[in-house]
C-alpha cells in the first residue's frame, strides 16, 4: 500500500516537475544568462551589465519603462472603479434570474478575441469611424475626427479588455457578503457611505486585490491595444520587446527589457500582496 | 443599498442608467463589428453601402469572402490544431496536478504551488521569449555537439504549442483543483469498502464528479489557446494561427472580410460556452 | 404608559398572497414579547418590517406612541439581533460594538468606554481586540446583543437568534438571555419556532398562523387555556381526535371521536348536539393506574394495553392502546411506580372532562 502511495506520488509529481522546469524556470533562467551578455564578436560573448547599462541610460528606453508601468496602474485603477458599481449591481442589486443574465452578458465579450475587440474600437474611433460620423451629424464636428491613435484611445481598449478579469472576482466576493451583515450596517445607524466605507470594500478586498493584480497584468503585458491604438510616438515596453528580437535580432538587449518587465510586474504585485496581508495563494488560487 | 434598504427612486434610476451604460459600453465594439460584416464596401466603415453576404460567400475579387479565402482557412485549421493539442495536454496535466495537490502531503508541497501560480503573474510576450532564448539554446548546442538541426525546436508549431500550454496548464489546474476540493472523500472510501481498487475507484467515482470541470477546462483552454496573442506572437512560425494571420491582414488595412471572420469567431466561441453552461446545468 | 411597540392592522402583501394579514398588538415597555409560529408564518416579516428593511402594505408600527413608517431602517430607535447574528467579520469585537456609536458621531474616548462597560455586562471583559472568527456560539451571541444595546434602543428585535446553537447552549442561553433583558431593562422582541424558547422567556407569546395571530397571552394562557385548536396543537403535546357532540350539558360534553371511543369533555367555543369538533387531551394529564379503583374520579376511564415504551428520561411515555382499537400517548411517572412496566401488561388510564379541551372543528 505505501509503495503504491509512493509511485502514484512519483507518477504525479512528473508532468508538474517536468511543466515547470521546462517551460517557466528554466527559460527564465536562460533569458536572464543571456541578459547578463555582451556580444563581443560574432560567436564570442563575455559576461557583463552592459545590456543593463544601455537599458537604464538610453533615455527612450527608460521613458517607455516608466510610461508603461504608470499607465498600467492607472488602466487598473479606472478598471476598478468601472467595475465595482458594476460588480455590486450583479451581486447585491440584481435578483433571481436578472443576475445570471447580467453576469453572462458580462462574460460574452470575452469569448472573442482581443483582436476582434480592438478591431471594434479602431472601426468605433477612427477618423471614418462611427463616433466621428457621429459628432459631425448631431453638429459636434464640422470634419471628421480622429480619435484613433491616442492615448485616451489606447486607454479606452486596455481597460474594456481587462474589465472582464475584474468584474468577476468582485462579483463572487460580494456575493459571499450576507445580505444581512448589511442590513445590520443599517440598522446600527451606517449610511450608504459609511457601509460601503466600513462594511462593503473591507469585505470586498480579496477581489480587489485578485482583481487587480490580473489586470495591472494584462495591461502591462499587453501588446496588441498599444499597438492597435496608441500613438505612433507613445510605445509600450512589450513592443520595444518585440521589436528587438524579431526586427532586430538583438536578443541579448530584448531579454535584458524582458527581464526588467518581469521585475517590475513582481515588484508591483508583491507590493499590493503586502500591502493587504495576502499571499500568492489565498489571491490567485 | 440593497433592495431591502429603502433608496431615493433618483438614486435607483442613475444607478440602473449607470450600469445600462456599462453593459453598451460592452456590446457596443463587438456590434459594429459584427454589423459591418454586411456592408457592401471595401472598407468596414461608414457610409453604409448596402447589405451583403460577400463578405462570407464572394468567391471573386474584390469581395472574396472568408469561406474562398485560403490564407484564412488555413489559419483557422492551424488554430484548431494548435488548441486542440494545448486542451488536451493542459487539461491532463492541469488533472495530474490537482490529484497531486489535492491527496498529497509533501516537503516543498507550499512552493511548488507557488511556482504552479506563476504562470499567471508572467507577462506572456515575456513566457514567449524565454522559451524562444531557451529553444535555441537547446537548438545551437545539439547543433554544436551533434550537427543536427532539430527544426521543431525553431519557431513553429510545436513551440506555440508549448508557449500557450505553459500558462493555460495553470488555469486547467485551478478548474479542476477547485471541484476537487468539493469532493468527498469517504464517496472513494465507499467504494474501496466495496471492493473496487484504488484506481478503479478513482476512475468509477472521482473521475465522473470532475467531468464537468475537466469538460470546462477542456473548453476554456481550447478558447483561451484560440484567442491567444502575446505567447503566440513570439513564437510562431510560418504557419500562422488565426489570430497572428488576422493582425498581419490588419496591419495591412482592414476589409469587411476581418469582420466576417470576427462574426463567425463570436458566434463559434458563444456556442461553445453555450454548450458548456448547457452540459454543466444537466 | 404608552407601549414601546404598537402595531396596528399591519398587513403585507408580495403579490397575491398575504404573508401578513392585519396582525395588531402592543408591547408594553420593559416587557419580553415573542411571535410563536412555524416556518413561514409570516413572523420574519412583521420583524423586518418593524426593523425598516421592508415596508407593509397597509396598517402602522408606532414606537413610543409616534409612528416609523418614514423612518429609514438606519434612523429607527429598533435594533435587531439577526439570525445569523451578522456580526462584522472584517472588524474586531470592539470595533463591532463601537460600530453604532462611531455612526452616532459619539467621541472616541467615550466608545472606547462604553464598549468595555458593555463587554463587562455581557461577562466578557478584554476580549475587545479579538477577532469574530475566535469567538465561541454563545460568545458570538452575547456580542451581537451587546453591539445593539449600547445604542441603547428602545426596542431589540431577536430573529431566531439561538438557532445556530446547539442543544446543550441553547438551554443555558435561553436562562441567560432572560437575565440580559432583566439587566438592560429593553423591550426585547423575540421571534422563533420553537415554543420552549418562548415558553421559558416571555412575558407574552403571540402564537401566529399563517399570517395572523391565533392567540396573544402568558406561557400559562397558551399552555392551560388554548383558544384554537391550532394553539392547542401546537403548544405542547397532545392527544386528537375528531368526534361528534352527542350530548350538552352546560360547558360539559359527551361525545363520540370517530373510531368509536366515548369520552365526556370540555369545550372551548359554543357547540351543539350533532356538531364535529377537534377533541385535545394532553399526555400528562392522563394518570396510569394498575387497578381502575385508583381512577374513580376521573370522568373519563380505560381499560388499556400498552404497546409501546417510549424512554426519554423524565419525559417518557407509553403508548396505550383501548379495546376498539385506539392508540393514546400517556405520561410515564417516574416515581417508580411503573417501573417494570412492559409491552403487552394491561393498565388502566383516566382523565377528567376539564383536561380535555374540545373545539368547534375548523374548517
Amino acid at each position: 500500500m505505501r509503495n503504491h502511495a509512493r509511485i502514484g506520488f512519483v507518477l504525479l509529481l512528473t508532468p508538474l516537475v517536468l511543466w515547470l522546469s521546462l517551460l517557466i524556470i528554466i527559460p527564465h533562467i536562460d533569458m536572464l544568462l543571456i541578459s547578463l551578455r555582451e556580444r563581443i564578436s560574432f560567436g564570442v560573448y563575455d559576461t557583463s551589465l552592459a545590456q543593463y547599462e544601455k537599458a537604464l541610460t538610453e533615455p527612450l528606453y527608460l521613458r517607455t519603462f516608466w510610461r508603461t508601468a504608470i499607465m498600467s496602474i492607472l488602466a487598473t485603477g479606472i478598471t476598478l472603479l468601472i467595475a465595482f458599481p458594476v460588480a455590486y449591481y450583479i451581486a447585491k442589486m440584481a435578483k433571481g434570474r436578472l443576475q445570471q443574465v447580467l453576469f453572462l452578458l458580462c462574460l460574452i465579450p470575452f469569448y472573442v478575441s482581443e483582436l476582434v475587440r480592438t478591431f471594434g474600437w479602431m472601426i468605433l474611433l477612427r477618423e471614418t469611424g462611427l463616433i466621428s460620423n457621429l459628432l459631425q451629424w448631431v453638429g459636434l464636428a464640422d470634419q471628421p475626427v480622429e480619435m484613433l491613435y491616442n492615448d485616451s484611445a489606447m486607454m479606452v481598449g486596455l481597460v474594456y479588455t481587462s474589465m472582464l478579469f475584474m468584474v468577476v472576482p468582485l462579483v463572487t466576493t460580494l456575493e459571499s457578503l450576507d445580505d444581512s451583515v448589511i442590513e445590520a450596517g443599517y440598522d446600527l445607524g451606517g449610511n450608504g457611505l459609511s457601509v460601503l466605507r466600513e462594511i462593503i470594500i473591507p469585505h470586498a478586498m480579496p477581489g480587489i486585490v485578485s482583481g487587480s493584480i490580473v489586470v495591472f497584468m494584462l495591461s502591462l503585458g499587453n501588446y496588441l491595444t498599444p499597438t492597435m491604438l496608441g500613438g505612433k510616438d507613445s510605445l509600450w515596453f512589450t513592443e520595444m520587446i518585440y521589436n528587438q528580437f524579431i526586427v532586430r535580432s538583438n536578443w541579448e538587449l530584448g531579454a535584458t527589457f524582458g527581464f526588467m518587465l518581469l521585475l517590475l510586474s513582481s515588484v508591483i504585485v508583491w507590493g499590493m500582496l503586502r500591502l493587504t496581508g495576502r499571499t500568492l495563494q489565498e489571491t490567485m488560487g | 443599498m440593497i433592495p431591502t434598504i429603502p433608496q431615493s427612486r433618483s438614486f435607483r434610476l442613475i444607478y440602473g442608467g449607470y450600469v445600462l451604460m456599462f453593459f453598451l459600453y460592452l456590446a457596443l465594439p463587438l456590434t459594429v463589428v459584427a454589423v459591418f460584416a454586411f456592408n457592401d464596401s471595401q472598407f468596414p466603415s461608414l457610409p453604409w453601402e448596402g447589405f451583403t453576404w460577400n463578405w462570407f460567400f464572394g468567391a471573386e475579387a474584390p469581395q472574396i469572402g472568408v469561406f474562398h479565402e485560403r490564407g484564412i482557412l488555413r489559419a483557422v485549421g492551424t488554430s484548431v490544431f494548435v488548441a486542440a493539442c494545448v486542451a488536451v495536454l493542459s487539461v491532463s496535466v492541469g488533472t495530474t496536478n490537482a490529484f497531486l495537490f489535492n491527496r498529497y502531503d509533501f516537503r516543498g508541497k507550499t512552493v511548488l504551488y507557488v511556482l504552479m501560480l506563476l504562470p499567471l503573474v508572467i507577462p506572456g510576450i515575456v513566457l514567449g521569449i524565454s522559451i524562444l532564448v531557451f529553444s535555441s539554446t537547446l537548438a545551437n548546442g545539439i547543433w554544436d555537439v551533434a550537427q543536427m538541426d532539430i527544426q521543431a525546436l525553431r519557431p513553429g508549431l510545436l513551440l506555440v504549442v508549448l508557449g500557450q500550454f505553459s500558462f493555460i496548464t495553470t488555469i486547467a489546474t485551478l478548474v479542476i483543483s477547485a471541484r476537487l476540493q468539493k469532493f468527498d472523500r469517504t464517496l472513494e472510501e465507499a467504494a474501496l469498502n466495496l471492493g473496487a481498487t484504488r484506481l478503479t475507484a478513482v476512475r468509477t467515482i472521482t473521475i465522473p464528479f470532475l467531468m464537468p470541470a475537466i469538460i470546462g477546462a477542456v473548453v476554456v483552454a481550447f478558447l483561451m489557446s484560440f484567442e491567444n496573442f502575446n505567447t503566440t506572437l513570439m513564437l510562431v512560425g510560418s504557419d500562422a494561427p488565426l489570430t497572428i494571420a488576422m493582425f498581419d491582414r490588419l496591419k495591412e488595412g482592414s476589409t469587411p472580410l476581418l469582420n466576417a471572420v470576427s462574426l463567425l469567431l463570436m458566434l463559434g466561441s458563444s456556442l461553445l460556452a453555450l454548450a458548456m453552461i448547457l452540459f454543466q446545468r444537466r | 404608559m404608552t407601549p414601546d411597540l404598537e402595531c396596528a392592522e399591519l398587513a403585507k402583501r408580495f403579490g397575491t398572497t398575504t404573508a401578513v394579514d392585519n396582525v395588531s398588538f402592543s408591547v408594553p415597555p420593559g416587557s419580553f414579547f415573542s411571535i410563536l409560529g412555524p416556518s413561514g408564518c409570516g413572523k420574519t416579516t412583521i420583524m423586518r418590517m418593524i426593523a425598516g428593511f421592508l415596508e407593509p402594505t397597509s396598517g402602522d408600527i408606532r414606537i413610543k406612541g409616534g409612528s416609523v413608517l418614514n423612518t429609514p431602517p438606519n434612523k429607527r430607535p429598533v435594533n435587531m439581533v439577526f439570525q445569523h447574528l451578522a456580526l462584522f467579520p472584517m472588524m474586531t469585537i470592539a470595533e463591532n460594538i463601537g460600530y453604532g456609536l462611531r455612526r452616532n458621531k459619539v467621541p472616541k474616548d467615550q466608545i472606547a468606554h462604553k464598549v468595555d462597560e458593555a463587554l463587562e455586562r455581557i461577562g466578557l471583559p478584554g476580549i475587545g481586540h479579538r477577532k469574530v472568527d475566535e469567538l465561541s456560539g454563545g460568545q458570538k451571541q452575547r456580542v451581537a446583543i451587546a453591539r445593539c444595546m449600547v445604542l441603547e434602543p428602545d426596542v431589540l428585535l431577536l430573529d431566531e437568534p439561538l438557532g445556530a446553537l446547539d442543544l446543550k447552549l441553547r438551554e443555558h442561553m435561553k436562562v441567560e438571555l432572560k437575565a440580559l433583558q432583566a439587566a438592560f431593562d429593553t423591550t426585547f422582541v423575540y421571534i422563533t419556532h420553537d415554543q420552549s424558547e418562548a415558553l421559558v422567556m416571555s412575558d407574552q407569546i403571540a402564537v401566529m398562523n399563517q399570517g395572523r395571530f391565533e392567540q396573544v397571552g402568558t406561557a400559562q394562557d397558551l399552555y392551560y387555556r388554548p383558544d384554537t385548536p391550532f394553539v392547542a396543537g401546537f403548544i405542547g403535546e397532545a392527544n386528537r381526535w375528531k368526534g361528534r357532540i352527542e350530548r350538552v350539558e352546560g360547558d360539559a360534553l359527551q361525545l363520540r371521536t370517530d373510531s368509536g371511543l366515548a369520552m365526556r369533555a370540555t369545550a372551548v367555543n359554543e357547540l351543539s348536539t350533532g356538531d364535529t369538533a377537534e377533541i385535545f387531551v394532553r399526555p400528562e394529564t392522563i394518570r396510569l393506574a394498575a387497578a381502575p379503583t385508583a381512577l374513580a374520579t376521573f370522568d373519563n376511564q380505560l381499560r388499556c394495553t400498552v404497546t409501546s415504551i417510549l424512554f426519554n428520561g423524565a419525559a417518557s411515555r407509553v403508548l396505550v392502546q383501548d379495546n376498539v382499537g385506539e392508540t393514546l400517548e400517556v405520561t410515564l411517572p417516574q416515581s417508580g411506580e411503573f417501573a417494570a412496566l412492559k409491552r403487552g401488561d394491561t393498565v388502566h388510564i383516566g382523565w377528567g372532562a376539564a383536561q380535555a379541551t374540545c373545539f368547534r372543528e375548523s374548517v
